[in-house]
């Protein structure tokens, strides 16, 4: 990683959900990552697999099982209520559903400057008002729009509503979960070309959560794939898509159809068989799935490129 | 090729609050015997109003069938009665939805689910069916026919659900299957099972196949035919081949241009089409693309272009084509 | 990657080399938004408004609320009698142009009891739907909100207390307190919020986990932001269509504790403590029972199919 300073540090982050009758889900199973400042990590699964979970627990939307989240070296689990507010100002996300994400009581101005009240960013209204048309140009939309409701808005429009307030309070780092994934495929690559130009202008740092690997191919960095719960390959993105090594990671990969009637035709597509029943099960318990990832651990097989392997011993 | 299939001149509304939405402006096409062809487009194009109105399950009111011809076998399934629609559907057209967890009924045990059609349209005895039944679900590729038969829709996983969906769809062997986005709310990994499915079944049953989809790398995999919508209209229509290597329209062009491909170098960027489809309550005048168009003239916020034919199978509607455009452009 | 067409499109007559100049686009421009903007409530005011019944049945309410305020003293002082002076001279008239609507077997005048009655059963309806919906909200949002333990224990005493009949604790409470307006209701709000709460309980609980509310939470805003301008502007639909209905169900229920003796003390009458008294006669003196009667549904049915529009007009999904 040519990038600078690590940012954001997630160790051994676990979250396990009580379903009842003494069973767990164990939705995030011991991950660990870290993301450097500027840098674009892209977390790619498939439903179910924790992806969503996990960007939820690193926000501290939900409180973890257990693990650490460092933010430019600070443990936000230890943190105060009163300093977890301030920290927030640095962590922000946007969201999957641009039609449940947008409060539709709330006009456009109303939901952009909520965090501006939150915080006591804007003194007046003026300044408020001034403060959201820019947020509002900053992503593309005409200021004008600025008190209307959001379902008057189209898919594409309306994400760029949850962009604008999530930059409100000018963050640091961004979790981007499958901000694109609602969206029709012309309008997906307006709202990714934003998003990298919103990173180059105002350096910030996200972690994109996303199913489709083609998109976190182009935007990420590294990307980490993760599988019920756990990460079974990392790598830098030009990598991993040259040289996948886990067997999930190539089952994957091969299922992406490609817009292209030449190469489908001559595809291979590596099967997998649908059997893993989905980590849940008692606490102690095996998580079961094909790859028995309870006795394996990420190894390094080369610079920066690791693998879930079986332990040795 | 005879065509099983043809649709002439479509035109569907919708009756809402403040005006009427043209969802459908003006539909021709064609399906052949055997056939597999997409409809592509983007939401609210118009592609799954097409594909619910050749079934007759488009609810009315709100939509009303403006004019238009769907010619089936020989007869047009417009002037068909609602009682005698009903014994087409799920015999000579099947069709299969996007989410598999609300098409099959929760409170019935999937295989009645697949005998109550063989029952009804081939008028089977309960024995023959359940025996037809298994073997369609040894045909979805389902493991263990014979106890899954007797299993609810929620034993049954996501992908699961959508082979049984198939083996409803396809029990009676239809001429056509109507599979509107089928793998959309599915994995990657299960959409990569089900569409071989739906191909190993079409080549066993010579069924021709509608797919409605916005998923442009599905269409590569699985298709012969291409029909791009926008705006309730079709703007080129054209082979796989001749729809991927060889686009004509702007739109078409934009859409593959729009999209990451995994086998793209990195740092490539993204050229989008930029803006919204238009509002249908209010369709431009002109071409409905024209407001998105880093191509459009004068000529196209006044006037709708026609097809300009590029062979027997390609057509495309741009005024760009037109010789004139080249003249004016080159001088 | 250029073409030969095999069949070129028609050209109009009319094109000059002009209209083939390129225009390009503006990206502001394509991004302009055509419909008019409107907020959902003024969506839910135009679609209740274009509802016919249910707009006939606000009027009727409106009117039937009005005379119950106005009548009982404008009226009657312009025509001369109150709800409780009798005339023994005068019992069990029928109506006439004196007395419009008849007399009682005390001789008093039945325009004005009726709408004095009126009034009382409105005052009870509103005042108990009024406290239902206090105690309803707030227990409810509690529940939907904390959820966990918070919820296992509120919902549990919520759960007895609903199994307890409520008939028998009604008419406990009557027995034991002095029988008045106010003991009336109390008695009718002492389970009557359970159900109020439950559909508070149960929005906030499907609203929390709505990424908006997320949203908010990551921004760092704290419980009393979430809940007052998140969770409950949005659950304000069904609380408005519970309120609106429960209004007539307590309007019953009072009509029905008085028709049982339990309700209102003479001489101040409710529109069901007056069908009562009328049951002695009511082969003779028919209109005794009529008016209240037909004004009691009246009112009821109104709210119903009030409440019905109400609903239609703020979850337009619930009908197509």
């Amino acid at each position: 990683m040519s990038k600078g300073k690590t940012l954001i540090e997630v160790e051994g982050l676990k979250k396990y959900f009580n379903v009842g009758g003494g069973n767990v889900l164990k939705a995030v199973n011991d991950i660990s990552f870290s993301i450097a400042e500027g840098e674009t990590l892209g977390l790619v699964g498939e439903s179910g697999c924790g992806k969503s979970t996990a960007g939820r627990t690193i926000l501290r939307l939900y409180e973890p099982t257990a693990g650490s989240v460092r933010f430019n070296g600070v443990d936000i689990n230890q943190l105060s209520p009163k300093k977890m507010k301030a920290m927030r100002r640095d962590m922000q996300m946007i969201f999957q559903d641009p039609y449940a994400s947008l409060n539709p009581r709330f006009t456009v101005t109303d939901i952009i400057g909520e965090a501006l009240d939150i915080h006591g960013l804007a003194g007046s209204h003026a300044e408020r008002k001034k403060r959201v048309e820019e947020l509002l140009d900053m992503v593309g939309l005409n200021p004008d729009h600025a008190t209307r409701y959001p379902h008057e808005f189209s898919g594409g429009q309306r994400q760029r509503i949850g962009i604008a307030r999530a930059l409100a309070v000018n963050p640091k780092f961004i979790i981007c979960d499958e901000p694109i994934s609602a969206l029709d495929v012309s309008i997906q690559a307006q709202v990714v070309n934003l998003l990298e130009d919103l990173q180059d202008r105002l350096g910030l740092t996200y972690l994109f959560i996303a199913h489709d690997l083609s998109m976190v191919k182009h935007i990420s960095d590294r990307v980490a794939v993760m599988y019920l719960g756990r990460i079974v390959e990392m790598a830098d993105s030009e990598e991993l898509y040259a040289n996948p090594m886990h067997p999930y990671t190539k089952t994957l990969l091969s299922a992406i159809p490609i817009p292209d009637p030449e190469v489908e035709a001559n595809k291979k597509r590596i099967l997998l068989e649908d059997t893993a029943s989905g980590p849940i099960g008692k606490e102690g318990a095996a998580s079961g799935g094909l790859f028995d990832l309870d006795n394996s651990e990420l190894v390094e097989v080369s610079k920066g490129h690791f693998v879930s392997m079986p332990k040795k011993g | 090729m005879e065509p099983i299939l043809q649709v002439k001149d479509l035109h569907v509304s919708f009756q809402v609050k403040g005006g009427e939405v043209k969802a459908v402006r003006g539909m021709n096409f064609e399906v052949g015997k055997g056939e597999t062809v997409a409809i592509v487009g983007e939401s609210g194009s118009g592609k799954s109003v097409t594909a619910q109105t050749i079934m007759r399950l488009i609810p009315s009111p709100p939509s009303i069938i403006k004019q238009g011809e769907i010619i089936f076998q020989g007869q047009d399934l417009l002037k068909k009665s609602d009682k005698q629609m009903e014994s087409i559907r799920g015999k000579d057209i099947g069709m299969i939805f996007q989410d598999p967890m609300t098409s099959l009924n929760p409170t019935i045990k999937v295989g009645r689910q697949i005998t109550e059609v063989l029952i009804k349209h081939q008028k089977m005895s309960a024995g023959e069916a359940k025996k037809q039944a298994v073997e369609m679900l040894k045909l979805v590729g389902i493991k263990n026919a014979e106890a899954r038969f007797n299993q609810y829709p929620h034993e049954f996983s996501g992908g699961m659900r959508q082979r049984v969906m198939i083996a409803i769809a396809l029990a009676c062997r239809p001429s056509l299957l109507i599979a509107d986005e089928p793998t959309t709310a599915l994995d990657v990994t299960i959409q990569a099972q089900i569409m071989d499915v739906m191909k190993e079944m079409q080549s066993r049953l010579g069924t021709s196949i509608i797919l409605i989809t916005h998923d442009l790398g599905v269409v590569a995999g699985m298709c012969d035919r291409v029909i791009v919508m926008y705006a309730g209209e079709v703007v080129e229509t054209g082979t796989k081949w001749e729809i991927f290597k060889n686009p004509q329209h702007p739109y078409t062009k934009g859409l593959l241009r729009s999209m990451p491909r995994l086998d793209q170098k990195k740092g490539e960027p993204l050229i989008p089409i930029i803006g919204t489809p238009p509002d249908l309550i209010k369709p431009p005048l002109g071409c409905p693309f024209a407001a998105r168009c880093d191509q459009a003239m004068k000529i196209c916020e006044r006037i709708d272009p026609s097809a300009t034919v590029f062979s027997e199978t390609h057509t495309a509607r741009c005024w760009d084509l037109h010789p004139m455009a080249k003249e004016v452009q080159s001088s | 990657m250029d073409s030969n067409p095999i069949k070129v499109m028609p050209t109009p007559v009319d094109l000059t080399a002009e209209d083939f100049r390129k225009i390009g686009t503006d990206e502001k421009e394509a991004e302009v938004i055509q419909r008019e903007s409107i907020s959902a409530w003024r969506d839910a005011w135009q679609r209740l408004r274009s509802n016919k019944l249910a707009m006939t049945a606000l009027i009727i309410l409106g009117l039937i609320t009005l005379t119950a305020i106005i009548a009982p003293w404008l009226i009657g002082k312009i025509y001369g009698y109150n709800y409780y002076s009798n005339d023994l001279l005068y019992t069990n008239k029928a109506p006439s142009s004196t007395h419009w609507f008849g007399t009682d077997d005390l001789g008093r005048d039945m325009f004005i009891r009726t709408w004095m009655g009126a009034r009382i059963s409105l005052i009870v309806g509103l005042a108990a739907a009024c406290i239902d919906l206090l105690i309803g909200v707030i227990y409810g949002g509690i529940m939907g909100y904390f959820g966990g333990r918070v919820d296992e224990i509120m919902n549990k005493f919520s759960e007895i207390l609903y199994s307890i009949p409520y008939l028998l604790v009604t008419i406990l409470l009557l027995v034991v307190m002095e029988p008045s307006l106010g003991t009336i209701i109390l008695a009718l709000t002492i389970t009557g919020w359970i159900n109020m709460s439950w559909i508070v309980r149960g929005e906030i609980m499907q609203l929390k986990n709505r990424e908006y509310v997320l949203a908010s939470r990551s921004m760092g805003a704290g419980h009393g932001r979430l809940l007052f301008r998140h969770l409950l502007p949005n659950a304000v639909g069904p609380i408005i269509v519970t309120v609106t209905l429960s209004v007539p169900n307590a309007i019953f229920a009072e009509a029905f504790l008085s028709f049982l003796g339990l309700g209102v003390q003479a001489p101040v009458a409710s529109l069901g403590s007056m069908i009562s008294d009328a049951l002695t006669g009511w082969l003779y003196y028919p209109w005794r029972m009529l008016f209240p009667a037909i004004l009691i549904s009246l009112t009821m049915l109104s709210f119903n199919i009030f409440g019905d529009g109400l609903r239609d007009a703020l979850d337009p999904k619930l009908k197509k």
